[in-house]
């Protein structure tokens, strides 16, 4: 397809964000239920709760898979540049992300005790590690990394481990924390879903003390990552969105509307990735300290033919790909039952 | 070691794993399409019991693929990060294409597939298990095409230069049908094929030894038979295709495979043999002529040998282990031809069950894909070598720059004992899985799928 004088390179940055911005959405709510996982005590309670994310988490990692491709053909250079740069924070990430599939896949498959508290360690523990190691990498990009004048990593892996990039990983963490107990109380009902409702209090709580602590931390140390909104006003209307959709989440909750408390969930975390993305624009990984060789929108991109072929190829997959993930959705809504398919 | 070996070795070692998997979900869902398919024309409680267990198998291999499959995701970042730069623009394409179009399908539909037995009704239920099959098959399209691209570049041109140089795309679909790409497609397919039915063949001869679950096993057996054979043989003629192929395009690798130094008319073809890589020449048994033939179609035609294809020692690709994998490759592609033959033809007279022996092989038929799966990959990516990407760029400058070779070995070792983990409970598991056996309440379907076809 000829896209014409459409600017390619912005309108990949933002159907990267879309799809990073779907990763949070879905993936971060079975990631938190993994979180909240080892709180619960009974094995009912935990066949429960796995069985809540059973029939999506597959595909809720697919976003990140696809966003992974697609950051491969769009921005090869930030590609390459990110993934060997943070070689061994990725490494651990994916160590992560295994222990966890294979959790969910094999705890239900054998009956001892032994057995099944083992994949409950792995399931909880890739999903907390998994969340905060997405969240540094946040982090770091936001506060920009050392580059060189060739655009490759110039610093080790503790550089990494800053005390902002630390915060941010934590309230990722929360934050997951927080959209997975709301999804779970929405899956679950009786005894469980009363002490969820709870839970979900506790996670709000510990979601906005980090978020205000990052917040503030932003502000005073990562300047760059608020110019934009400062130096265009009207885009404070997107963190007052940001800040009204938490906000709203307790009161859905205290009147048992669930659903509407996880479309809030969603909307700030939509308002909070668009943030970032404003303030990013158009740069794709900051330089830190020398700003002159970040890796932007233009200098990291492949060629405007290969953009274009992208587009067409998204284009005719999205459509598809949310038809069925809606189906998906309808056919497993409603709260879980557990019975013989059931893991 | 340096960081390429040790790179090198990862990436050979992640990707083998992850290649013990990805054939058996794509072979085990096509035969879940044809269990399901034949439950919903036959209606005989068998095929739906049978549906319903490999299912379960189906979602054990599936996991693991998963697992292993993020890995190879982002280690071309990681660990080919120069590579990465350098062919992203071509090959990053295709690797997001097979999201978008392979696993969102796969994984969305097996949910249904593995939770959705009692919720819809089976029109739904089967075309979900299609889907999956689908589904696997496309990410095969996908990536095989992206790896193809490697071994014959086509659609692109250079630009750049320096330290900016790399490849774009100039013609998507010329990228998509590259030389290579269709039969190596078809080719890897088969073997794919050939895994899941094997598997299937494998367990239920393995019943019937023990004398267990016999109506289950005999009707498995069928299905695993057919499939098998035909998948054999059209791997026969898709391996001939490709071999074909690469006497055209990549005359080196061709003259690896047989160890074929000097360019001559009616070259032989060696049924096996040891390379002496010194003295440039092969002690085995050949069999004259018949390389020209099968190349060319005509003995009296030449075949290009490796002095003439890459006349310095630096482009040539390790002959030895070459040659070895890709006869053993061939070798048990006829050995699958054999049994699966043989097999088929006492099931169809019915003396197959008395068979103590040939059901003693038919068990052991599981590992002959998989062996000639690996040992195919190997010989192709070992054969392309000192290139990673064909007469472009060598493997040697793909490398991430910045990775010391300690941080590699420190992966190294903790991807092998995830591994090690990993395929010790799969192991485990499917034991216990064959040995529980298919349960009797499966014979009888429930919930919607209960409800009579309209
Ligand atoms: C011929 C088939 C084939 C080959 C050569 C490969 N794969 Fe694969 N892959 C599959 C066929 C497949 C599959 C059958 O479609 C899997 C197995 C289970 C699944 O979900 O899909 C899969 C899974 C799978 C996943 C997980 C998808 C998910 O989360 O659902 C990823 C990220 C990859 N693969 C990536 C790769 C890469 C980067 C490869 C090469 C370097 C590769 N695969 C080789
Ligand atoms: C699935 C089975 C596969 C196996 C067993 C396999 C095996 C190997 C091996 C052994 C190497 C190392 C070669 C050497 O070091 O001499 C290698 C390299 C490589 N292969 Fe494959 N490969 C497989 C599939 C793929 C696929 C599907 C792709 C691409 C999509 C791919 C891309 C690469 C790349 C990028 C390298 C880089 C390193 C190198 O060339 O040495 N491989 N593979
Ligand atoms: C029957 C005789 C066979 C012949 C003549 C044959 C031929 C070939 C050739 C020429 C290649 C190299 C293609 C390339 O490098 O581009 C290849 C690769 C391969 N073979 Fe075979 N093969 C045979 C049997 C098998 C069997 C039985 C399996 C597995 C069940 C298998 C699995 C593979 C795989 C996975 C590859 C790597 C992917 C590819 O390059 O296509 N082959 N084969």
């Amino acid at each position: 397809m000829d896209f014409g004088s459409l600017d390619l390179n912005t309108t990949w940055f933002v159907l990267l964000g879309v799809l990073f911005t779907g990763y949070a959405m879905l993936d971060g709510f079975d990631l938190g239920v993994g979180a909240l996982h080892l709180f619960t005590k009974t094995d009912e309670e935990r066949r429960t709760l796995l069985n809540a994310i059973g029939p999506v988490w597959d595909g809720n990692e697919v976003w990140l898979v696809t966003g992974g491709g697609a950051l491969f053909a769009a921005f090869p250079m930030v590609y390459a540049t990110v993934f060997s740069g943070f070689y061994l924070a990725f490494v651990l990430l994916l160590v992560a992300l295994i222990f966890r599939a294979v959790a969910i896949e094999f705890r239900s498959k054998q009956p001892m005790r032994w057995w099944r508290q083992m994949w409950d360690v792995g399931f909880s523990a890739g999903s907390v590690v998994s969340s905060l190691l997405i969240g540094v990498a946040m982090g770091n990009i936001a506060w920009g990394v050392p580059l060189d004048e060739r655009g490759e990593y110039a610093g080790t892996f503790l550089d990494l481990l800053h005390p902002y990039a630390l915060l941010l990983g934590i309230t990722t963490v929360a934050l997951f924390s927080m959209h997975g107990a709301i999804y779970a109380v929405m899956k679950t009902e009786g005894e469980l879903h009363e002490k969820l409702r709870g839970w979900v209090n506790h996670a709000i709580i510990f979601f906005i003390i980090c978020y205000a602590v990052t917040t503030m931390a932003t502000l005073i140390y990562v300047p760059h990552m608020a110019a934009r909104v400062r130096g265009n006003p009207w885009l404070f209307s997107v963190a007052v969105l940001n800040m009204l959709a938490i906000a709203n989440i307790p009161r859905e909750i205290h009147y048992g509307r669930d659903g509407r408390a996880f479309v809030s969930s969603c909307v700030a975390m939509i308002a909070l990735m668009g943030l970032f993305g404003l303030e990013m624009y158009p740069n794709l990984v900051l330089s830190n300290p020398d700003m002159a060789h970040s890796l932007t929108i233009h200098n990291a991109a492949s060629s405007h033919k290969t953009l274009g072929i992208m587009l067409t190829i998204a284009l005719i997959g999205a459509p598809i790909v949310l038809a069925y993930t809606v189906s998906i959705y309808w056919i497993f809504r409603g709260k879980v039952r557990l019975n013989s398919m059931s893991y | 070691m340096d960081v390429l070996s040790l790179s090198r070795i990862q990436f050979a070692f992640t990707i083998a794993v992850h290649y013990l998997f990805p054939p058996l979900s794509i072979g085990l869902g096509v035969m879940l399409v044809c269990m399901e398919g034949l439950w919903l024309k036959t209606g005989r409680p068998v095929f739906h019991q049978m549906a319903r267990f490999w299912t379960r198998v189906f979602a054990l291999t599936f996991a693991i693929g998963v697992a292993t499959g993020i890995v190879m995701e982002f280690e071309f970042g990681t660990n080919w990060a120069t590579y990465s730069r350098y062919v992203g623009d071509v090959f990053g394409s295709a690797l997001a294409a097979e999201g978008i179009f392979a696993f969102f399908l796969e994984s969305g539909f097996l949910a249904v597939l593995l939770f959705g037995w009692d919720k819809v009704g089976r029109k739904l239920h089967f075309f979900s298990t299609c889907m999956v099959c689908l589904g696997a098959h496309f990410s095969a399209i996908w990536i095989v095409v992206a790896n193809s691209w490697m071994q014959t570049p086509a659609g692109y041109h250079i630009v750049g230069e320096g330290l900016r140089v790399r490849a774009e795309i100039t013609d998507f679909w010329a990228m998509v049908f590259n030389p290579s790409a269709m039969d190596r497609l078809f080719h890897t397919l088969c073997g794919a094929w050939q895994a899941g039915a094997f598997l299937v063949v494998s367990v239920s001869a393995y019943y019937l030894l023990r004398s267990r679950h016999q109506d289950f096993a005999r009707s498995s057996l069928r299905v695993g038979l057919v499939v098998g054979l035909a998948a054999s043989l059209l791997q026969l003629v898709s391996g001939h295709e490709s071999a074909v192929g690469v006497a055209k395009n990549q005359p080196a690798k061709l003259a690896a495979f047989e160890g074929h130094y000097e360019t001559m008319s009616n070259a032989p073809l060696y049924l096996f043999g040891w390379v002496d890589t010194q003295e440039e020449k092969v002690h085995g048994i050949a069999l004259p002529g018949l390389l020209s033939y099968l190349v060319h179609g005509d003995t009296r035609q030449t075949v290009e040998g490796l002095r003439e294809a890459a006349p310095k020692p630096e482009d040539r690709p390790p002959v030895q282990s070459v040659f070895q994998l890709y006869h053993l490759m061939v070798a048990v592609g006829f050995g699958m031809i054999l049994i699966a033959s043989l097999g088929f033809l006492y099931f169809w007279r019915g003396s197959l069950f008395e068979k103590k022996w040939m059901l003693c092989l038919l068990v052991l038929s599981v590992l002959g894909p998989q062996i000639a799966n690996q040992a195919g990959w190997f010989s192709a990516e070992l054969g392309r070598q000192p290139w990673i990407v064909y007469k472009l760029l060598r493997t040697s400058q793909g490398l991430s720059e910045v990775v010391k070779a300690n941080t590699v070995l420190s992966s190294l070792i903790l991807f092998g004992l995830v591994y090690l983990l990993l395929f010790a409970v799969f192991l485990y598991l499917l034991n216990d899985k064959i040995q529980h056996g298919p349960d009797t309440a499966d014979l009888t379907p429930s919930g919607k799928l209960a409800l009579p076809l309209r």
